[in-house]
């Protein structure tokens, strides 16, 4: 009885120390997402995209170029504690140390950019902030890739003015930026105060505290404003709120224009009917019929593994993002190993490079499976966006409809603007900016 | 047979009135001392300092100052998280405006700020009491909150109200390593542990007692309402205010304002609850509670479906370790309910005892 519950004891031990024995030819990636709370239809969906992707491409091909990835996770809660927390855990693990860091929340991703910098691990925050971590001057190891919010908001009025009937029509229009009291949502009101003097829009811009499940008052005032569109910034139950206050004061949905991070499935559907005829950004499209997505169901899901349990989610707007972020972890990868060694396990210095010189072209999307799930990318050092295009989708009560083309967004308000706020943030801590 | 005093005679009143009369508990308290800052830094690793023994001491200094107001003055407060959250952004603002300060004499003021802040919220507590004082007390958490969000004096204008600590600098040596960070943190926190202690065993310490277990036979005797509530309004504030701003500074390194929600407030109070109300070291035994056990909990999980290879849909294990954790309080209350200080009283009676049972 005392040898078993000490070998028993040993065992826990020995599974304390790193998991699995580190085997050579291994990539390892944290996956630190939140399967708790209330955001955790996001952070499961994406988590679940990522490492079914990650594990499809073991299934399928082996690992990139025979190395094979590996994932642990780790719950963050969404808390930028427990988000620091699990990054120290998890990134020295695996034979090379963490790869990149996918954070999925703006507030661990300001929390880690200096500690990931110290420590040389890249960190992607994709469609996310810090925002003007797009200047890779300044942000050497931070990539908000595809799209930025500020990217993100000109193509949102490059949509609304295509809808008015052209860019010049916004001029005497009425705007409300019904926005998430949070660091999150209050991202894009300087670049919403521009564009507002530059096409003549009135901009008013409407705060909703945490968590956001109580907006009467908002859009009390929305009611009174009379404005022409609604753009809707939430986050969490926010969203579903919004869309049911809304129709109850009888605002029209089909004015109602979401970012990404309301334009997911656990977002329309709870507001019924309510949410029927409202537009939505992305930056991922949902659906299976994609081949990627395809090779998933077969590679991973066919063999009984794959990260949900209810199949009903496979396909859903947030998986498709986290299938992205594989995409790109995987081909940053691979284009490092081009590099710096071809079937050996690399670095984090080195898969910023890896990262830094991804160009996924359409040619390349189409041997992916992927053309259509995402648009092409081509990052570089300056830019560490690397895409700044949109698609806007309309919910029809069962799926998102794909209503229009990549919209593209104005780097000529952005890209100043985001100089600007790095070149303050290098003063401020004392960086010298690279030279690209 | 260990835990005897026999022997140990005390000749002068210092030595009588110290605060570990017993020789053992002397030579416990000094061993721990000298681990806790000699041996934990060389031996620990980066992420057991940065983020298991830093914020476990911050979030320790948060619960001593509650516990002086609600453990030892008898006042609820629920806006704990707000006294943080001020002196968080004042000592960011002290570093900014006022660089020749110093990084000490900054985290000072900025308690002091959060003192004042503590005073003006702590005034209905000379009408109300109990609940209703909480409910006051709430409202001083979504005020400050709701001022630092909107007065952009506090977050030097930033758009996205998010504020990145600067780098700690004391007489030109830079605290910029996880040791020195801990260092640093501990040496604050060690200091002003040590002033509570003796603050609660002097005249005031017996002033908010009395406050705390009847305060109109404390008027009676001469105890003065005002001052005593207020002063353990301060007092309380000042160091919540100081560990938020070292909750800034040494652990996360940025702050935004929805770091410090009424969620922290509560976690901080549930601390003092787990941990014994009204002793100090309950506060850290709490906070090691509150803070320690979801990452162990976490861990624990990882290494068990290493080990046995158990596939469990992650959703299922993070649901799973909250309600563990929730569970272990509702055990643990049920078990002592004046918290787990009190269970390290019980047991050191019994070690005076030991071995024998009676």
């Amino acid at each position: 009885m005392k040898r078993t519950t000490f070998v028993l004891a040993l065992a826990l031990a020995a599974g304390f120390s790193s998991g699995a024995l580190a085997q050579a030819k291994e990539q390892f990636v944290p996956a630190n997402f939140y399967w708790v709370g209330p955001y955790a239809p996001g952070g499961s969906g994406f988590g679940g995209g990522l490492i079914d992707y990650m594990a499809m491409i073991n299934a399928r091909d082996g690992g990139v170029n025979g190395v094979k990835l590996t994932w642990d996770k780790c719950e963050t809660e969404y808390n930028n504690a427990r988000g620091v927390e699990c990054y120290e855990r998890q990134k020295n693990k695996g034979p090379t140390g963490a790869t990149v860091i996918h954070p999925l929340s703006t507030g661990i991703t300001y929390s880690l950019i200096e500690k990931a910098t110290a420590d040389k691990i890249p960190v992607i925050s994709m469609g996310y902030g810090r925002t003007d971590a797009s200047d890779g001057r300044v942000f050497p190891y931070i990539f908000p890739l595809i799209t930025n919010y500020w990217s993100q908001n000109t193509a949102k009025i490059k949509f609304i003015g295509q809808k008015e009937g052209g860019m010049d029509k916004l001029k005497g229009k009425k705007i409300v930026n019904l926005y998430h009291d949070s660091a999150y949502g209050k991202e894009t009101i300087p670049v919403l105060d521009i564009q507002a003097k530059k096409y003549g829009f009135a901009i008013t811009h409407i705060a909703v505290p945490h968590p956001g499940n109580e907006q009467q008052s908002q859009w009390l005032q929305i009611r009174q404003l009379r404005p022409d569109w609604v753009i809707l910034r939430g986050w969490g139950v926010m969203n579903p709120t919004a869309l049911k206050t809304a129709a109850r004061s009888g605002f029209p949905r089909e004015k109602i224009l979401g970012v990404w991070w309301s334009g997911a499935e656990e977002d329309v559907i709870p507001a019924g009917d309510a949410a029927k005829g409202y537009y939505a950004a992305a930056f991922n499209l949902p659906g299976t019929q994609h081949p990627a997505m395809k090779d998933i169901l077969k590679h991973v899901y066919g063999k009984g593994k794959g990260e949900f349990d209810d199949k009903s989610r496979i396909g859903s707007i947030y998986h498709t993002r986290g299938v992205v972020a594989g995409i790109v972890t995987v081909e940053a990868i691979r284009t490092a190993q081009a590099r710096f060694g071809k079937g050996k396990p690399i670095t984090g210095e080195q898969m910023r490079w890896g990262i830094e010189n991804l160009t996924l072209d359409a040619k390349r999307l189409k041997e992916l499976g992927a053309t259509d799930l995402m648009q092409p990318l081509k990052v570089s050092c300056k830019d560490h966006e690397g895409g700044g295009a949109v698609k806007f989708m309309q919910w029809d009560g069962r799926k998102w409809n794909v209503v229009s083309d990549w919209i593209s967004s104005d780097q000529s308000i952005v890209r100043p603007m985001i100089e600007e706020s790095a070149a303050a943030y290098a003063k401020e801590k004392g960086i010298t900016p690279r030279d690209c | 047979m260990l835990y005897r005093e026999a022997g140990q005679f005390k000749s002068t009143y210092a030595e009588d009135q110290q605060i570990f009369p017993i020789r053992q508990d002397r030579v416990a308290v000094l061993a721990l001392l000298v681990v806790a800052f000699v041996v934990v830094p060389l031996v620990a690793n980066q992420y057991w300092l940065s983020a298991i023994l830093t914020p476990f001491l911050i979030f320790a200094l948060a619960a001593l100052g509650l516990n002086i107001l609600t453990g030892y003055a008898g006042q609820l407060s629920l806006g704990t998280a707000a006294f943080m959250a001020a002196g968080a952004f004042m000592a960011y603002n002290f570093v900014l405006r006022m660089p020749w300060l110093g990084i000490i004499p900054s985290f000072i003021l900025a308690g002091i700020c959060a003192a004042a802040v503590g005073i003006v919220f702590g005034l209905p507590s000379l009408r109300i009491k109990g609940f209703y004082l909480a409910v006051a007390t709430l409202a001083c958490q979504f005020f400050v909150l709701w001022a630092i969000q909107r007065i952009g004096w506090f977050t030097n204008n930033s758009a996205t109200g998010v504020i990145t600590a600067q780098s700690v600098e004391i007489l030109g040596y830079a605290f910029d390593s996880p040791e020195r960070k801990y260092l640093l943190t501990l040496a604050i926190v060690a200091v002003l542990a040590l002033l509570a202690k003796n603050l609660m065993r002097s005249e005031t310490g017996r002033a908010f007692m009395a406050v705390r277990d009847m305060d109109v036979a404390a008027s009676v005797i001469g105890i003065p309402m005002m001052k005593t509530k207020l002063l353990a309004f301060a007092i309380s504030s000042f160091y919540c205010g100081v560990a938020g701003a070292l909750y800034a500074y040494t652990y996360l390194g940025t702050v935004e304002p929805e770091a410090f929600t009424l969620d922290l407030s509560f976690r901080i109070l549930f601390m003092i609850i787990i941990g014994g109300v009204g002793s100090i070291l309950g506060s850290f035994l709490g906070a090691a509670f509150i803070t320690l056990l979801p990452i162990f909990l976490n861990v624990l999980f990882g290494a068990a479906s290493h080990t046995f290879g158990l596939d469990i849909s992650h959703a299922i294990v993070s649901n799973i370790e909250l309600m563990i954790f929730g569970g272990l309080i509702i055990f643990f209350l049920i078990v002592e309910p004046h918290g787990l200080a009190r269970l390290w009283q019980i047991a050191k009676e019994k070690l005076r005892l030991w071995p024998f049972p009676h």
